[in-house]
């Protein structure tokens, strides 16, 4: 498989590249569109990115590595990422969690972000998602969803249409 | 003609120092030194300073030739400043010092500048306390594999959890398992669990080998240093990052589990694989050689050497050494002889030799007072003699094409020897050719006086072997019926036709080739290894060798059997030690006027050289 990036997506990205005063400090910004687009970081696109910036692959995968935000398998229509963080911790976040995995059938323990075998539901404990006060919140791809209850972890977890 | 030199004309900057003091101590310390990459004046930081002053301060990422990274936390120091007051000059004590103001907070001493009156402490009860707690981070996870591990015996965490370790650990997870015996590349293997992480290992094969090739992924006590899957860690310097890692986590490939460090015995030596001459230690035991590793001269190879050098050891040992002097009989049958015969054999040839129907090829992987005996004896004989050039592959750091380890000092002696300059590289510090030694391709620094011993070593280059063809038409014509070979294979240079025309064939070499089954004597010489004596590298500078381990049989160092042969042939007494042959080499040989086997050091001298441009 020949890695392949849009010709209007690298548009984009030869236009944020102008942002920076160094090219190697779009990395991130590179990094975040090629995941948007593809739905993971492959090491094809590490390799493209490298060369785009004019820096060696281990330094792109030194950065896919750092950062927990950017994955390197894909994840489900619904990426679930609850909050393990003390605020969270504290209301009831470690319980939300275990639900999602019961409710999905996937295993709490595991570490890692785990994804139901039918591709609908990934479900990942993160870190803070710096919305402390309204603990426990969790995130639906992109969506923020706070004083999360049992309820509607639920309801999310099993309602088959629900869109974020 | 014209002259090459290396004097530096420019004058001497006037350094400027400021006053600090390390625990208690005061010292004047330059105000800048030159960064480690760019040459450039940059402050110089207290760890420097504490250098200065004699005191160590233990440190795992901070390396003098490297940038610094300050990420180990292991220099922490304790220090304070001169307080000011309001009109910003110092506050006094009532006897007339200065106020000291010590900071809250301590300071990592490799990457903090000093200041004027600055106080350094570094053997506080804080700062001991900050050891210990820095090391027990560093332990948290580390396997505690000493009893397995290469680097014991030479490993900066085991040394200092001597000192300031813990005997047990006080966590009660289980540690961080991490890739053990990851294949980094086709000579490093490396034990994640072990790693500090100090980036030591990173910034040098990016900032000197110009391969930015390793780095650290994931987070955390998770961080591994790794290299990109698929992308081997290859370059011909690898192996530097085994010296430079603190731990155990970088290991040799070659040297791994071959042997303890505290057993080997070192040896202060230079490498032989190319005419740069990088200075190293040999670690031998029970004369067996097991390692080279570098020596630093910063006027030569810095801290390092190429991995192609380092590993060219192991012919040494090899088991079809040349071990026993052997004569050709009247039957063509080639006999054992002991010392004394075989030197009456091979004296007593060239004695009835018609003069000017012998010619000496001399090896320049010979020392320079062997090739001065050579030279000695062939004029004495009214004999041509020559070296034959050696080139293969260089690089732009510190491999050089010319694979002679002495073609300068075969140069000198062979053709360039008529007069010559006195000048010395160690007036003038970095001028010459070594600014572009010290540091690799991957940095951008002024190359400043690179022309001239390159321009020398080209001059130089041209001149070893201009004589062969003319000693091959010598042996065509049946005018040269004597030859004597000094570790070369005279085929690969005459032809073994021509050598079959010869009368007398004395050769002495280490190691088998077509031309010594062709001898009519055979004298068994030595390996660099095996021997002292000195080389003249590609720069002009003369470096000694020393001794480690014993050579095979009847194998001999040939300046010896080489005073023996001129004494037998002329009557000449020459010394018979290495440090009176070179005494008496540097007196009869203009380029090496002044120069002693006492004062080369450790770390050798410049020579002067003429050159004569043709
Ligand atoms: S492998 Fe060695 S040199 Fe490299 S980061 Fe780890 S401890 Fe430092
Ligand atoms: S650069 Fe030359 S002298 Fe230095 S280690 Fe390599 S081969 Fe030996
Ligand atoms: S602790 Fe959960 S959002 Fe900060
Ligand atoms: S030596 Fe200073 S922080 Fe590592």
């Amino acid at each position: 498989m020949t890695f392949t990036v849009p010709a209007q997506l690298e548009t984009e990205l030869d236009e944020l590249l102008t942002h920076y005063p160094e090219k190697r400090s779009a990395a991130v910004m590179f990094l975040h569109a090629l995941q948007d687009h593809f739905g993971f970081i492959t090491p094809e696109a590490m390799e493209w990115t490298a060369a785009r910036l004019g820096l060696q692959p281990i330094s792109v995968l030194e950065l896919v590595t750092f950062y927990p935000m950017f994955r390197q398998q894909p994840v489900g229509k619904l990426h679930f990422k609850i909050c393990r963080t003390l605020s969270c911790a504290l209301a009831g976040s470690y319980r939300l969690h275990q639900l999602f995995c019961e409710k999905l059938g996937l295993d709490c323990h595991q570490p890692g972000p785990q994804t139901t075998p039918d591709g609908r539901c990934t479900v990942e404990f993160v870190e803070c998602l710096a919305a402390c006060g309204a603990a426990p919140v969790l995130m639906c791809n992109d969506r923020f969803y706070e004083k999360v209850t049992e309820a509607m972890a639920e309801k999310m977890a099993a309602e088959h249409g629900f869109e974020p | 003609m014209s002259v090459v030199t290396n004097h530096s004309t420019t004058a001497v900057p006037v350094v400027k120092t400021l006053s600090v003091s390390v625990n208690g101590r005061w010292l004047a310390v330059p105000q800048t030194t030159a960064h480690p990459l760019t040459g450039q004046p940059v402050a110089t930081t207290m760890i420097q300073a504490c250098e200065i002053a004699g005191v160590t301060v233990p440190h795992y990422c901070y390396h003098a030739k490297l940038a610094v990274a300050g990420n180990c936390r292991m220099c922490l120091v304790e220090f304070g400043t001169p307080a000011l007051g309001p009109d910003r000059k110092p506050i006094l004590n009532p006897d007339g010092t200065p106020q000291i103001r010590k900071s809250p907070r301590p300071a990592i001493a490799c990457a903090t500048p000093v200041s004027p009156g600055m106080e350094i402490y570094t053997n506080t009860p804080a700062v001991e306390a900050m050891r210990r707690g820095v090391l027990e981070f560093l332990l948290l996870n580390h396997p505690l594999d000493c009893p397995i591990c290469d680097q014991a015996g030479e490993c900066k965490l085991q040394e200092y959890s001597v000192e300031y370790g813990q005997a047990a650990s006080r966590s009660v997870d289980e540690k961080v398992h991490k890739p053990k015996q990851v294949d980094l590349g086709p000579r490093i293997v490396l034990d994640d669990e072990r790693c500090i992480l100090c980036s030591r290992c990173i910034r040098f094969t990016r900032d000197l080998a110009g391969d930015d090739a390793l780095g650290i992924v994931q987070r955390g006590s998770h961080s591994t240093l790794t290299h990109y899957p698929g992308r081997p860690f290859d370059h011909n310097y690898t192996l530097n990052t085994v010296d430079i890692c603190p731990v155990g986590a970088l290991t040799s490939k070659d040297f791994r589990f071959q042997m303890r460090v505290w057993f080997l015995q070192e040896t202060k030596s230079v490498c032989t694989s190319c005419a740069t001459g990088c200075n190293l230690l040999i670690g031998s035991r029970e004369n067996k050689i097991y390692r080279y590793v570098p020596r630093q001269n910063d006027r030569v190879n810095s801290c390092w050497m190429c991995d192609s050098g380092r590993l060219n050891y192991k012919w040494i040992g090899r088991s079809d050494r040349l071990t026993q002097c052997q004569v050709r009989d009247a039957q063509g049958q080639m006999q054992l002889r002991t010392w004394p015969e075989a030197i009456q054999e091979a004296a007593g040839r060239l004695k009835q030799a018609a003069p000017g129907s012998i010619a000496f090829i001399a090896s320049a992987r010979q020392t320079n007072e062997e090739l001065f005996l050579i030279r000695h004896l062939a004029r004495k004989l009214g004999a041509m003699a020559d070296s034959a050039p050696r080139t293969g592959e260089g690089d732009a750091w510190l491999v050089n094409a010319d694979k002679n380890p002495n073609r300068l000092g075969a140069a000198i002696m062979f053709g360039l020897d008529r007069s010559a300059l006195p000048v010395t590289s160690d007036t003038a510090p970095a001028a010459v050719g070594s600014a572009d030694m010290l540091v690799g391709p991957g940095v951008q620094l002024a190359r400043s006086g690179q022309e001239c011993p390159r321009s020398i070593m080209g001059a130089a280059a041209e001149r070893i072997g201009a004589k062969l063809p003319k000693i091959a038409e010598g042996i065509g014509r049946g005018e040269i019926r004597t030859l004597v070979v000094l570790g070369e294979d005279a085929t690969k240079h005459l032809g073994a036709a021509l050598l079959g025309r010869l009368e007398n064939l004395i050769i002495s070499d280490i190691l088998p080739n077509a031309t010594t089954p062709r001898a009519h004597v055979l004298l068994p010489g030595c390996a660099h290894a095996e021997k002292r004596g000195s080389f003249t590298n590609a720069q002009g500078r003369v470096q000694k060798f020393l001794k480690a381990v014993e050579p095979p049989g009847q194998a001999r160092p040939e300046s010896e059997f080489l005073v023996e042969l001129v004494r037998a042939v002329t009557g000449e007494q020459f010394p018979q030690t290495v440090e009176g042959l070179f005494n008496r080499m540097a007196k009869e040989t203009v380029a090496f006027q002044g120069i002693t086997w006492a004062g080369l050091g450790d770390l050798g001298q410049g020579i002067a050289v003429e050159v004569l441009k043709t």
